[in-house]
């Protein structure tokens, strides 16, 4: 249960001291590679990079020669027509797409310079780093609000109970949701809002060592407002992680997103920055489809 | 399948040339009062000013109608600036005629009065200008774009030819310095007919090509 009494900000500075910096997922680093993406300057931080990406389900390919990079401290949105990829693609940034029977993948991701598809990465230890948030709100919903965000740090081993409780405090704040539930924590996840149950999914995923937020399709299940919330957040969110969003509403990737990838028919058809992409995009098949000419 | 934005953007253009239609009547006879010393042109280019104004406002609440309802992207978006930005040079160009048929009253009523050789010139330039300008935008055509930022320099140096000939007549002559400023200011007012005409010029490139060519900046930044 969580206490009764809010956390001191002294908790939460002792609490940040406390926490460890994550572990490398594998021992030794991968050799460092110049930045070979096509958009963004010198001062970019590349936080994930993709080469030569392909993937499978069985016999069917899905993902033909993805190439792109994912920037440090910036949104990442990923568009395209249903069936396109794009899902497959930000699941395989933290090696969900392999926990699909028979999917298959082959190529490089490099998350801060460290092939994360090697065979002696821990596909946990990755997923710890590399957060994802689905399309329907999953909180557990028999658990408290407070143990579906501790729920996490439980699972790692975490059970100092003082720097779980500060960590809640800290992940819902993060997460814009610590107003609204402090009072009624010990309520259940399913009972919150879906908009708020989506924002309790994040502050989840924050809990953890979160590094990479990917988030597939967040605000599709939201109204409006829920919507609005969840993009606000992902403004403050964008501070400390970096944000990669699938996502259908074109104008939801133009409000948020500082890059957008778009893809079509498997295929990584254009990269670039999203202003760019949104009032003069290179291809003629982005254009199209941007502006409902597919079809 | 014609996408419901187009049939919108496909109306809001037709407008558009309706009024361009108009400036182009208002520039000509503008100077055709002065040129055949008949007013009544004149009372014809206010009353068209009228229906010109009319359009300025509803063409603005059409591109603002696109903007909210259909949130156009890319070369819809471009296209819908465009006309936002040329629905207001078209306004100007109107005013422009206005100004020319208020300096062609005052003119008119002075004696001995001899018009510069360049002065038909000018105003078959200026309208060109338009005429090709906004042809390019409806063809979106960058090669009439192009043709238009050509002619400019050639209104440009008309109107320095005139206003050369009429400040050494000024400077000969004090009587005939108040008609000599009238005939300056219509060289003046054609000038930035010329000048509204290739800003429009500028916009079509910038909506065809998503170039923006203004004051070279794009030249400075190569």
């Amino acid at each position: 249960m969580p206490p009764e009494e809010p956390v001191s900000t002294d908790t939460m500075e002792k609490e940040a001291k406390q926490r460890t910096v994550a572990p490398p997922m594998v021992t030794a680093r991968a050799p460092q590679v110049p930045d070979q993406g096509q958009a963004g300057g010198d001062k970019d931080q590349v936080k994930i990079q993709v080469h030569g990406l392909n993937a499978w389900f069985g016999e069917k390919q899905v993902l033909h020669d993805v190439n792109f990079k994912v920037v440090e401290h910036q949104v990442t949105a990923m568009i395209g027509p249903s069936g396109c990829g794009k899902s497959t693609l930000i699941r395989c940034l933290n090696r969900m797409h392999e926990t699909v029977s028979g999917a298959e993948l082959k190529g490089s991701i490099r998350y801060e310079n460290q092939e994360i598809l090697a065979p002696d990465v821990d596909p946990v230890a990755v997923r710890r780093r590399i957060g994802m948030v689905f399309q329907k709100p999953t909180p557990f919903p028999t658990l408290t609000i407070f143990e579906n965000v501790a729920v996490g740090m439980r699972l790692h081993g975490i059970h100092d109970q003082k720097l779980v409780t500060a960590t809640v405090e800290r992940s819902l704040r993060g997460a814009a949701l610590w107003d609204e539930v402090k009072d009624v924590l010990h309520k259940p996840g399913g009972s919150l809002s879906g908009g708020q149950q989506q924002r309790l999914c994040i502050a989840r995923a924050l809990a953890i060592e979160t590094d990479v937020l990917l988030l597939d399709e967040p605000c599709s299940a939201l109204d409006p407002i829920s919507t609005a919330k969840v993009e606000e957040l992902l403004f403050e969110l964008k501070n400390k992680y970096t944000i990669v969003i699938v996502t259908h509403n074109m104008q939801q990737a133009a409000r948020v997103s500082e890059r957008t990838v778009f893809m079509l028919n498997g295929k990584l058809i254009e990269y670039g920055p999203t202003d760019k992409m949104f009032t003069a995009p290179d291809n003629r098949l982005t254009e199209d489809y941007i502006t409902g000419r597919f079809g | 399948m014609q996408r419901h934005f187009e049939e919108e953007f496909n109306a809001l253009a037709q407008e558009l040339l309706k009024m361009g239609g108009h400036c182009e009547r208002m520039i000509q006879a503008s100077v055709k009062a002065l040129l055949e010393r008949d007013l009544t042109h004149s009372a014809q280019v206010l009353k068209w000013e009228e229906q010109v104004n009319v359009l300025h406002v509803q063409i603005d609440e059409a591109c603002m109608h696109l903007l909210a309802l259909q949130n156009p992207v890319a070369s819809d978006l471009r296209a819908v600036i465009a006309a936002l930005k040329i629905n207001n040079d078209l306004e100007r160009i109107g005013d422009q005629a206005c100004n020319i048929t208020q300096n062609t009253i005052d003119l008119l009523k002075s004696p001995g009065l001899r018009i510069p050789e360049g002065m038909a010139r000018m105003t078959e330039l200026a309208q060109s200008m338009v005429r090709l300008a906004l042809d390019g935008y409806v063809k979106r055509d960058v090669g009439l774009a192009e043709h238009v930022l050509a002619l400019e320099d050639q209104v440009d140096a008309l109107k320095d030819q005139i206003f050369n000939e009429e400040l050494a007549d000024m400077t000969r002559n004090s009587v005939a310095v108040p008609r000599g400023l009238d005939i300056i200011l219509i060289a003046r007012n054609l000038e930035k007919i010329g000048d509204h005409a290739t800003n429009i010029a500028e916009d079509v490139i910038f909506m065809v090509k998503a170039k923006d060519i203004r004051h070279h900046l794009d030249q400075a930044k190569a």
